[in-house]
């Protein structure tokens, strides 16, 4: 998230797209509920904020929401296209925004175009794009030339203004299957969000990036928010509301192949210095009045962590041990990992709290992979579908070579540490209870299992043994690292006074300072552990002395406690609140007062040498068009990879050109369906009761929700003569689905393309092990709903196509 | 640094109710339920904790007592009133947060299933990290690259994958994520992607 859960009581208007809070983050519903019983908040005199649901199912958010409108899955890049338009065309955005604190007024260079569904550059035989042509004309000094006016028709404003004009209400229902009547309401409420006194925000969830068009979904949402002057702001920005207790946590510290921690690259083959890396990873300054904050200090941070990790090995002589860091070949994400295997590639694996058969997707084709490994290792305090893989349906356990290990660890409350959460705060749990029988923590195994192969390097010599032996592992037992020491490495020091950072500004690239995670530095500085903070609702005069729902003493967030990312830009040119009743951050003559400012804290707005209010990107403003992603500069529609139509905009290019089609690129046979053999949409989701596939081990949860079960629309379902409670088999063209059909009004027929669509809805939570599984061992042989998903990544992320497919059903 | 404690806030509740909420049968039950709760947790330690499902962010406060064979005992987890994120609110999943805690469903010593194997295998955890230190040693040794084919020097092992734990602390993710890049493994991952 940009902002935090109580923010969002800030908000007049609240877009829900790909997102079910009110079943999926019940408890951070209250803030979107207290913003709808707020009559000060709202579009026009008040009377309580507005809720938009877009969603392809009805769900208890739709309930209390004022609209909700039944989208096609996958599609939601149309409907905030579709927003952008209507809100350039009716001049409704903030002016004043997008001319100084966004980059509408950059020149883009001659030989960027986009026609017929592809942007300059498409290289068919790779299905990648070369780049180059999406970016700024410059002068002599490298800076971006600008026109003020927005009128220079190669400016980014006039392509974007260009690139959305397709996205006409007709269009926009056409693809969405949302009716234009209704549209048109959502368009003009969204379009009051522009004034500088009203403020929106977007939610969203997995279902926005659960597509190979994900990274672009969200992006069109952060462009509408840039348009409408939201991003900064309290009561705006856009914000992901994250499934897991500290996924949020996990990406800032960089489980995650292509990032270090704080979102630092991972250095790529080529580069052999450090030079070499910042010249590559680090921003470039695009104007003369941008800090570039982040490009000019990455050298710092990336010092900083060579040095925690190799110490007395990482010297200025050898570049700081950067040799040491492994440089990937090649992709290394989630599918990727299973693709290896398939190719006979990945000889082991270790899973720590996640299980590759229920996750997907393409279950089959993951147990075919984990039947591939040479060895495979699950650390989890209860069995997992991994873990029983081997003698799970369909397999014969006698022809599976892999070698399994089942570890016992520890959960959450055997054990302290921090989770942060979707909103950044960062708060320390107590271990409350002692490991159960022989489990062992998780970290305590991972540092036990290093210190075992460091041994047999010592005493038997391999491959490169020297990044082994000089890891740092100086913990006071390194096979029991304690948390509150890891806690002190990730915020960092100075060696040289030997004292915890209070700030990553102390950040030095002499190999003076080191800092595990840049961006957690601060938070345990010298005074103790900031995450134990518990001033709260208790006494708000004394702990939200702003009023805004910061709350700074509970908790942490990074950075440094700042509650609203980005928060220069809540402030106008000089410094005064867009919204004097919402403030963010404002200029009180001497300092920036308020959130903790995103902005040098004494730098004089009215100086013309001030800084520009982004301050982490090289333009020093919101990014309208970019060259950072591999998909194109503005984000465009694109049909899912399995689509019953083909693209209205540009059906020669109905499906994203660049998203991974790892099959295909591995010479394995094709493993999609046509709309002629599986002529239905399906979707997958969660429910309020479970969390994925652990709470299939919680009595009083398996109670709530005992067996798996689809929901099938009405219509549907009386056309193929299927009633409340049979027995139903979905079926795509990877696997099968067999369980209780509950046929509902919560999903509908959609008019697209001139054809009617029906969705289906299949929740996750169910396999072959857990309590339901035990009660109904039958039953349980096909409830697994990856067994359906497909095998494709989107171009950035790569992430899976779990939101969107295509299935034939038929009552069993 | 103060925290309202339970009772505390068991006792407010109870203030607050006492006089004028009184039930049909014209006593009071806010009274009688703190009361109840109250014996509950009587002589319990309070310690914080945060649920452990989706990414609110709910904080706990876990009570516990020491039994008399010296073992802790977990009495209670229930949401913290004083929280800013949640005002001490909890979903169903939340609040059976203690049904995860104490479950005795939980797997009690290492397994191992060999190859072709039809059946686990209860051994020592001294066996499993032996063979799977020798495992990762091997696989690394086989499957390490110190040069591409252009001539890079990039150190890296191909062979091996770590994927990991959307629950773990910070501290331990920061830690995975250290020790399985100075292993020389690239293929490393979570649940964010999935």
């Amino acid at each position: 998230m940009t902002n935090h859960w109580r923010d969002i009581k800030n908000a007049d208007l609240i877009l829900i797209n790909g997102a079910n809070p009110a079943e999926a983050h019940p408890v951070g519903f209250q803030w979107f509920m207290r913003a709808k019983l707020d009559p000060t908040k709202g579009p026009g005199a008040g009377g309580g904020a507005k809720l938009i649901h877009t969603d392809p199912r009805f769900t208890r958010t739709s309930a209390v929401s004022d609209m909700h409108l039944r989208i096609r899955t996958g599609t939601d890049v149309a409907y905030f296209g579709g927003l952008i338009n209507y809100i350039v065309q009716n001049s409704r955005y903030h002016a004043d925004y997008v001319v100084h604190y966004t980059n509408a007024s950059f020149i883009v260079k001659d030989g960027y175009s986009f026609q017929d569904g592809l942007f300059s550059g498409y290289q068919p035989g790779t299905r990648s794009y070369d780049r180059a042509t999406w970016s700024y004309d410059t002068d002599a000094k490298g800076f971006a030339k600008r026109d003020l006016t927005l009128q220079d028709p190669r400016c980014v404003f006039q392509l974007l203004k260009q690139h959305y004009a397709r996205y006409t209400p007709e269009v926009v229902s056409s693809i969405t299957g949302i009716p234009q009547a209704d549209f048109l309401r959502v368009a003009e409420m969204v379009a009051e969000m522009g004034r500088p006194d009203k403020v929106m925000t977007i939610v969203y969830a997995v279902g926005l990036t659960h597509h190979t068009t994900g990274t672009q979904l969200i992006r069109s949402g952060a462009l509408l928010q840039l348009l409408l002057g939201n991003i900064g702001r309290p009561g705006g920005g856009m914000n992901a509301e994250r499934g897991h207790a500290n996924i949020q946590g996990n990406t800032d510290n960089a489980i995650s192949w292509d990032i270090l921690p704080g979102y630092l690259a991972v250095p790529m083959p080529g580069e052999k210095t450090v030079d070499d890396y910042v010249k590559v990873a680090a921003a470039k300054k695009l104007d003369p009045n941008s800090w570039n904050f982040f490009g000019t200090n990455y050298r710092k941070f990336m010092v900083s962590l060579l040095k925690m990790w190799y110490r007395d090995a990482a010297t200025k002589d050898n570049d700081f041990a950067f040799s040491y860091l492994p440089k990937p070949g090649g992709n290394a994400s989630w599918m990727s990992i299973y693709d290896q295997a398939l190719r006979g590639k990945m000889e082991g694996v270790i899973l720590s709290g996640m299980t590759a058969t229920s996750i997907g997707p393409d279950t089959a084709q993951v147990l075919e992979a984990l039947s591939k490994l040479k060895w495979l290792v699950v650390m989890d305090p209860f069995p997992t579908t991994s873990s029983e893989f081997w003698h799970g349906p369909g397999m014969d356990p006698s022809k599976i070579q892999t070698e399994v290990f089942m570890l016992p660890c520890t959960h959450w409350i055997e054990k302290d540490g921090s989770f942060t959460n979707s909103g950044r705060w960062v708060q320390w749990k107590d271990q409350v209870l002692p490991p159960q029988g022989q489990a062992r923590h998780d970290h305590w195994v991972l540092a036990d299992l290093f210190q075992r192969v460091k041994k047999l390097y010592q005493q038997h010599g391999g491959a490169f043994p020297d990044p082994i032996q000089h890891l740092t592992t100086t913990y006071k037992d390194p096979v029991r690292p304690e948390l509150d020491e890891l806690a002190q490495e990730m915020n960092g020091r100075d060696l040289v006074t030997g004292k915890r950072l209070a700030t990553f500004a102390a950040l030095k690239d002499d190999g003076t300072t080191v800092s595990g995670n840049w961006i957690y530095a601060g938070m345990y500085p010298e005074s103790g552990n900031l995450t134990k903070r518990r001033d709260g609702v208790r006494n708000p005069a004394k702990n939200d002395p702003t009023g805004m729902g910061y709350y700074p003493n509970w908790a942490w967030s990074w950075p440094l406690n700042r509650r609203v990312l980005y928060n220069r830009a809540s402030a106008d040119r000089a410094g005064k609140p867009w919204d004097p009743n919402r403030p963010g951050i404002q200029w009180n003559g001497t300092k920036w007062v308020g959130d903790v400012p995103d902005y040098p804290p004494a730098m004089n707005p009215a100086d013309p040498k001030a800084w520009l209010p982004f301050i982490m990107n090289g333009e020093g403003v919101g990014r309208l068009f970019s060259n950072a992603l591999l998909d194109g500069p503005f984000p465009e529609h694109y049909e899912p990879v399995e689509s019953p139509v083909d693209n209205p905009l540009h059906a020669a290019t109905s499906a994203s050109p660049v998203a991974f089609l790892y099959d295909k690129a591995a010479g394995r046979p094709d493993r999609f369906g046509t709309a002629a053999e599986y002529p239905y949409v399906a979707t997958t989701y969660r429910l309020t009761e479970h969390e994925h596939y652990v709470t299939q081990q919680v009595p009083h949860l398996v109670q709530l929700q005992p067996e798996a079960f689809v929901e099938i629309p009405e219509g549907l379902a009386t056309e193929k003569a299927i009633k409340n409670g049979d027995m139903v088999r979905i079926s795509s063209k990877r696997g099968k689905v067999e369980a209780r059909a509950v046929v509902t009004k919560r999903l509908g027929a959609l008019q697209v393309a001139g054809k009617q669509i029906w969705q289906i809805g299949i929740p996750i939570h169910w396999g072959f092990v857990g309590i339901s599984a035990e009660l109904y061992p039958d039953k349980s042989q096909h409830w697994l709903a990856n067994a359906l998903t497909p095998f494709v990544g989107d171009a950035n992320a790569r992430t899976p196509e779990f939101k969107a497919f295509l299935v034939n059903l038929e009552r069993m | 640094m103060g925290t309202l404690t339970r009772r505390d806030f068991i006792k407010l509740t109870a203030a607050g109710t006492g006089s004028v909420a009184l039930s049909a049968l014209g006593f009071d039950l806010a009274h009688a339920q703190a009361v109840k709760q109250e014996l509950r947790i009587a002589g319990a330690a309070e310690m914080h904790s945060v649920c452990p499902y989706c990414a609110v962010g709910c904080a706990l406060i876990a009570y516990t007592r020491t039994a008399p064979d010296g073992t802790a005992q977990l009495l209670q987890i229930e949401g913290n009133p004083d929280s800013p994120i949640t005002e001490g609110r909890l979903c169903p999943k939340g609040a059976t947060a203690m049904q995860l805690a104490t479950s005795v469903r939980r797997v009690d010593q290492p397994l191992y299933r060999a190859s072709g194997a039809t059946a686990w295998q209860k051994v020592t955890w001294d066996f499993v990290l032996d063979r799977v230190a020798g495992h990762i040693k091997e696989s690394r040794d086989r499957t390490f690259v110190t040069e591409d084919a252009k001539g890079n020097v990039v150190n890296r092992c191909d062979g091996i994958a770590f994927a990991g734990g959307a629950t773990f602390s910070n501290e331990e993710g920061y830690l995975a994520t250290k020790l399985m890049r100075g292993l020389g493994v690239v293929f490393i991952e979570q649940q964010a992607r999935v």
